[in-house]
């Protein structure tokens, strides 16, 4: 609790009210936790358990999308094992325990008149679509795929969409930055999630054309709220928490400054 | 009116539920789900004289019914963690144990001579962390170390001590025994088993560190065995710990001889297992008709 005594995070049973397949091994699941919703912002991520008590730990899931009007949450997800695979087989009516929101998201504070890339690579494209609602600039999305595609039509309504697909099945063959090559792109301000190599490259990027970038990253966790230090990545400068070279994915990110995280 | 208080070496607890160090920080993560003040102790994570920056990820992996953890330590050293967590720490009624680790023998005393001067209630010296690869474990394997370190650890300590005992070794009573004969006032036990996991697919290490430390309910049997041992070892009292989730497994604890318990691994999957488990130990007493948890404390021979 803060010292207004508000409850900022919570660990709710919230009832699955939606779930649909949306490719090979990429699940939508609609949460009811009214106390989350009203508190999550975009980039921001939940700890969902399993019922299997052999499987201790919290599943960490970014948020794709907030309904704060109906108290509803949606999660994208891959099954990456047993856990996640437990989760894809929940239907309308299940209830499963989830904590959240966890982890600081993405700043906001964009000014409006600026260009922004929003691009997701993989199972980080699920966290940008929330970005792209509450995002008030001119976005362009740029959204990678290894091949079969998912969720890029839903981003159309909020500005322009590039596909990169590594088989070429769709939009460029290769990678976010090719697709941003072959469409002659340019942005003010990139905000970003996917695989580690995909940020490697963005935030090169970002430092050659001298522009923002922001990263959602990700590691193995435990706790989720900043207490175990299982999910560190390595920060430029001795960070005010850890007074170490550290930094706590779950707590201090999982959204970073690119210049104050080495990748 | 039940008694749930228990003393360790003269320091009273309102209630034997503590925290594992390493599982919850300071504290104030895990105070925005529990009210820290219905725990009888919140032990810190480990703390050394310098700042520590830990082991490469990935740090930790799931195993079957528990975890493994290859942190390494990572610590923000003892001049921030005085200036910044024994403060937060003091605005709570409990009481305050600091963890604290080593790489030599100098390294622990530095620590320990450093918090003479703190409001803080006991020492919990770690000798048994088994992913740093000097200092940690290195004292805790051997009986005539472990006897030494505690020698030098009581010499400059102001506050009582409790040495933290780990489990990989071959003769645990041995080594109760050995930290009593050093002039320990208290054994906490016990620290992590050292495991490991290998990713099939990818023909590697899970964890970057190849081994870690094994905890959660997994470990129960194998810690409570070993509490058990150690209580029928040595008159001073202990702390148990490994795997403990519920209630049940607390009373456990206490009826193999353990005066308190910690809750670690627990607190990842409920934040709030802390205060269920004190709670659940006074609906025990309750139901039981037992009116002072002393009577419980290795009430099992």
């Amino acid at each position: 609790m803060d010292n207004t005594g508000k409850v900022q995070k919570a660990r709710c049973l919230a009832k699955v009210t939606a779930q649909e397949s949306l490719a090979d091994g990429i699940y939508s699941m609609w949460i009811q936790a009214g106390e989350i919703a009203a508190e999550a912002r975009p980039g921001q991520f939940l700890s969902l358990y399993t019922r299997d008590a052999s499987r201790l730990l919290p599943r960490p899931i970014s948020i794709c999308e907030i309904d704060r009007e109906k108290g509803s949450l949606r999660i994208v997800y891959r099954i990456a094992g047993a856990g996640t695979e437990e989760f894809s087989h929940y239907r309308a009516g299940d209830m499963v325990t989830v904590m959240g929101p966890l982890g600081n998201g993405f700043p906001l504070d964009s000014d409006g008149k600026r260009k922004a890339f929003l691009i997701g690579g993989g199972i980080g494209i699920p966290p940008m679509l929330q970005l792209a609602k509450e995002l008030k600039c001119q976005k362009q999305m740029v959204l990678g795929y290894r091949d079969r595609l998912f969720l890029n039509e839903e981003f159309e309504a909020y500005g322009s969409v590039a596909l990169a697909t590594e088989d070429g099945s769709a939009g460029t063959r290769g990678n976010v930055l090719d697709a941003i090559r072959e469409n002659g792109l340019q942005a003010d301000v990139i905000y970003a999630c996917g695989p580690t190599p995909m940020l490697r490259a963005l935030k090169n990027y970002a430092m050659e054309h001298g522009i923002e970038c922001w990263l959602s990253l990700e590691e193995r966790m435990a706790c989720g709220i900043g207490a175990c230090l299982a999910c560190v990545c390595q920060s430029k400068e001795v960070d005010s928490h850890s007074h170490v070279h550290n930094k706590r994915i779950c707590k201090d990110g999982p959204v970073f400054a690119a210049q104050e995280v080495e990748l | 009116m039940i008694n749930t208080k228990v003393t360790l070496a003269g320091v009273e607890l309102k209630n034997p539920v503590m925290t594992a160090s390493g599982t919850f920080g300071s504290g104030a993560e895990y105070g925005e789900f529990v009210d820290l003040n219905r725990l009888g102790a919140v032990v810190t994570k480990g703390v050394a004289n310098v700042p520590w920056p830990g082991n490469p990820t990935p740090r930790i992996a799931e195993v079957y019914g528990g975890m493994l953890n290859a942190i390494g330590l990572q610590n923000p050293g003892i001049d921030v963690f005085a200036g910044r967590d024994i403060p937060f720490l003091r605005q709570y009624d409990t009481r305050i144990v600091v963890n604290v680790c080593g790489k030599t023998t100098e390294d622990y005393l530095e620590v320990v001579e450093r918090l003479r001067e703190e409001p803080v209630d006991l020492l919990e010296i770690n000798i048994s962390c088994p992913n740093v690869k000097e200092g940690g474990i290195a004292f805790g394997q051997d009986a005539r170390a472990v006897e030494a370190i505690t020698q030098a650890v009581k010499r400059r300590a102001k506050q009582p001590v409790i040495m933290k005992l780990s489990p990989n070794v071959t003769d645990i009573a041995e080594m109760a025994r050995a930290a009593e004969a050093g002039g320990a006032d208290v054994i906490s036990l016990i620290n992590t088993l050292t495991g490991m996991k290998i990713d099939i697919q990818k023909r590697t290490f899970v964890l970057a560190n190849k081994t870690g430390g094994m905890s959660g309910p997994a470990i129960k049997p194998v810690a409570l065995r070993m509490v058990y041992q150690a209580a029928c070892a040595v008159k001073i009292p202990i702390i148990g710990m490994g795997g403990v989730a519920t209630a049940e497994d607390a009373l456990e604890f206490i009826m193999a001889g353990a005066t308190a318990v910690s809750v670690g691994t627990a607190n990842f999957f409920n934040p709030c297992a802390t205060v269920e488990i004190a709670e659940g130990i006074e609906q025990y007493m309750r139901q039981n008709q037992v009116s002072d948890i002393r009577e419980l404390i290795g009430c099992v021979r």
